[in-house]
């Protein structure tokens, strides 16, 4: 039976399980705190392709081709791929489906992909519609330089709140069979514009969103920061994490002790990453490696992922607009010990 | 949800005031030392050819911005220039060795997409507006001249 | 000659601190503050301003991007006064065509011989 709770907030009754996930990162990302976790580190980021973005196009289909190995799914018998990307048309992701023989929805929520996609599996299994999907997304830091930024040759000065694309892909398979972990419920974003129109500034355009979704979960299902081991969210890096808790603070919702962003985890300060990785491959790497770990393991019953996304284009900059985000947040429990 | 302009700019305000500070003595000592250097290169050049060729001063001023080009083109496709940038900013971006940074860098990123449509197409995508200002600047300041000097 | 380059470091030095300056205080991006430069230097020469400050510090002024602007406007000038009206469309790109058609030439082979490395 499909419930809703409050005006944006989904439960799963029917029982949506995690069965895998997996996680493929670049050489800079196997060197940060996480990098021992990730299923490959690859040592070239080219990965013997003729550019960028069709390096990215295989990690993306490597990530997918892992996690349904990983969860004993035959390639013939995927019921769906739900999968975005950063680039324009999101090629990553289409391009990557081609190699599979089963049916694809491409969607954009720029670095709130994980959770959206996971977001609209967990409908589709939680209805009955499919018995097994798969959920992916990916980034690049090159593919996403050259689309958004500068030439990589480029001799150009980040600023202090800059974060470093992530180049990575992960995805995970969700299934109706029961597993160890599984989704509970979930809130859908609304877009939200508090007028920055930095784009070296992401963190600062995003945080509101995420204050507001994650507002509305608690809202909406009547729960408490308190019961869970971990609220994250996917890329607001130092100074949007901070500004999110200060946001939710004002709302009455104290998440400083058990918040953490995947952005300020997956990047050591020593790197020069600034503000910390961004990218919908950041979200995806980590949650489907460390943070699927720590659930199938028990170090961790129950977090609230919740990963945000700019909805800006180079074009909409240019034009003077500010930056709408997104956040999408998924409830996600582990194993009962 | 789109904030009322009002809220936009607290929030605004807000972030401004937690945003971390950009190290501005820093970068500006860096860029002074590594422009004042890349300067003084240009400086060396050019007495070097005075002293070594029989040249007039224009021809020894167009062979050193040649040379300084040259330099600049051939670090952006070893791959240094955009270390040098990163840690000099207006050092390396202002002087003229920057420029040709800015017109190499594209041309070797946008061969993916071939030579006519990627680096022929892209090439200026960086350097394009100095060329379209400085152009009608100087073309300006000659129209000026012009009329300064026939009619008065 | 030490003095020369002591004059040249430190007057290229200060244009690029101006520069600089402009970067981190302001949201201009750098192209914007390049526009500006070679716009400027355009200006102060046609106005007359610039061209002691070469003679002063030579490679200090010419080499950073007001000195580009610097070129193309006495082109100009130089070209009205050799060719009349004519000189209002020729003098500046004939005065900078040496260092343009390098920057066309090198980043071409460039785009032959090389090819962007994964950053760091």
């Amino acid at each position: 039976m499909a419930v809703r709770a409050g005006k944006q907030t989904f439960i799963f009754e029917n029982g949506v399980y995690y069965l895998s996930g997996a996680s493929i990162v670049g050489k800079k990302e196997g060197q940060g705190p996480l990098g021992m976790g990730f299923d490959t580190v690859l040592e070239d980021d080219l990965w013997e392709e003729d550019s960028y973005e069709k390096a990215e196009r295989k990690m993306f289909a490597q990530a997918l081709s892992k996690a349904a190995e990983k969860a004993k799914l035959e390639q013939n018998n995927i019921d769906l791929i739900i999968g975005g990307d950063l680039l324009n048309q999101i090629i990553s992701a289409s391009f990557a489906a081609r190699d599979f023989n089963a049916p694809f929805f491409g969607i954009y929520g720029a670095c709130s992909n994980m959770a959206q996609s996971l977001l609209l599996g967990s409908c589709l299994i939680n209805a009955g519609y499919c018995t097994n999907i798969l959920c992916a997304t990916s980034s690049h830091f090159s593919s996403a330089e050259r689309q958004y930024r500068y030439p990589l040759e480029f001799g150009n000065q980040r600023t202090p709140t800059a974060q470093w694309t992530v180049t990575g892909a992960g995805a995970a398979v969700l299934s109706c069979v029961k597993s160890g972990v599984h989704i509970t419920s979930a809130t859908v974003g609304k877009i939200i514009d508090m007028g920055i129109k930095d784009g070296n500034n992401m963190g600062a355009a995003m945080a509101p969103a995420a204050a507001d979704t994650l507002a509305a979960y608690f809202s909406d299902t009547g729960s408490k920061p308190e019961d869970f081991d971990l609220i994250v969210t996917g890329d607001l890096g130092l100074l949007g994490k901070d500004i999110a808790i200060e946001l939710l603070e004002k709302k009455g919702y104290d998440v400083r002790p058990r918040m953490n962003d995947c952005g300020c985890m997956i990047f050591d300060q020593s790197q020069d990453v600034h503000m910390g990785g961004s990218g919908c491959g950041c979200s995806a790497s980590v949650l489907n490696s460390h943070l699927f770990n720590s659930l199938t393991a028990g170090i961790y019953k129950k977090i609230l992922f919740a990963a945000t996304g700019a909805m800006l284009s180079p074009t909409s900059s240019l034009q003077g607009e500010s930056i709408p985000s997104i956040c999408h947040a998924i409830c996600i429990e582990g194993a009962k010990i | 949800m789109k904030a009322q302009p009002q809220k936009a700019q607290q929030y605004n305000a807000y972030v401004q005031a937690k945003m971390p500070k950009t190290r501005s003595l820093r970068n500006c000592l860096r860029a002074f030392w590594v422009g004042g250097l890349i300067c003084c290169i240009g400086q060396g050049i050019r007495e070097l050819l005075l002293y070594v060729f029989p040249l007039t001063e224009k021809a020894a001023g167009a062979y050193t911005s040649v040379i300084l080009v040259f330099l600049g083109t051939t670090l952006t496709g070893i791959g240094i220039y955009d270390r040098i940038g990163r840690y000099a900013g207006a050092g390396s971006i202002v002087p003229i060795t920057g420029f040709a940074n800015s017109v190499a860098s594209p041309a070797i990123e946008f061969k993916k997409e071939g030579f006519v449509l990627g680096v022929g197409a892209k090439m200026f995508i960086i350097a394009g507006p100095v060329l379209l200002y400085g152009t009608c600047a100087s073309s300006l300041v000659g129209l000026v001249y012009f009329i300064a000097t026939r009619w008065f | 000659m030490i003095w020369m380059f002591i004059k040249v470091f430190i007057v290229g030095g200060l244009i690029c601190v101006i520069g600089q300056i402009l970067m981190d205080k302001t949201n201009i991006t750098p192209a914007r503050v390049l526009v500006g430069f070679v716009t400027l230097g355009a200006i102060l020469t046609g106005l007359g301003i610039y061209e002691p400050l070469v003679k002063f510090a030579g490679s200090g002024a010419t080499v950073p991007l007001l000195g580009f602007g610097y070129t193309l406007a006495k082109g100009a000038i130089e070209a009205v006064e050799r060719d009349g009206f004519l000189g209002v469309f020729t003098g500046g790109l004939t005065a900078t065509s040496a260092g343009i058609a390098a920057a066309i030439l090198f980043g071409f082979l460039n785009a032959v011989v090389f090819s962007s490395k994964t950053k760091n």
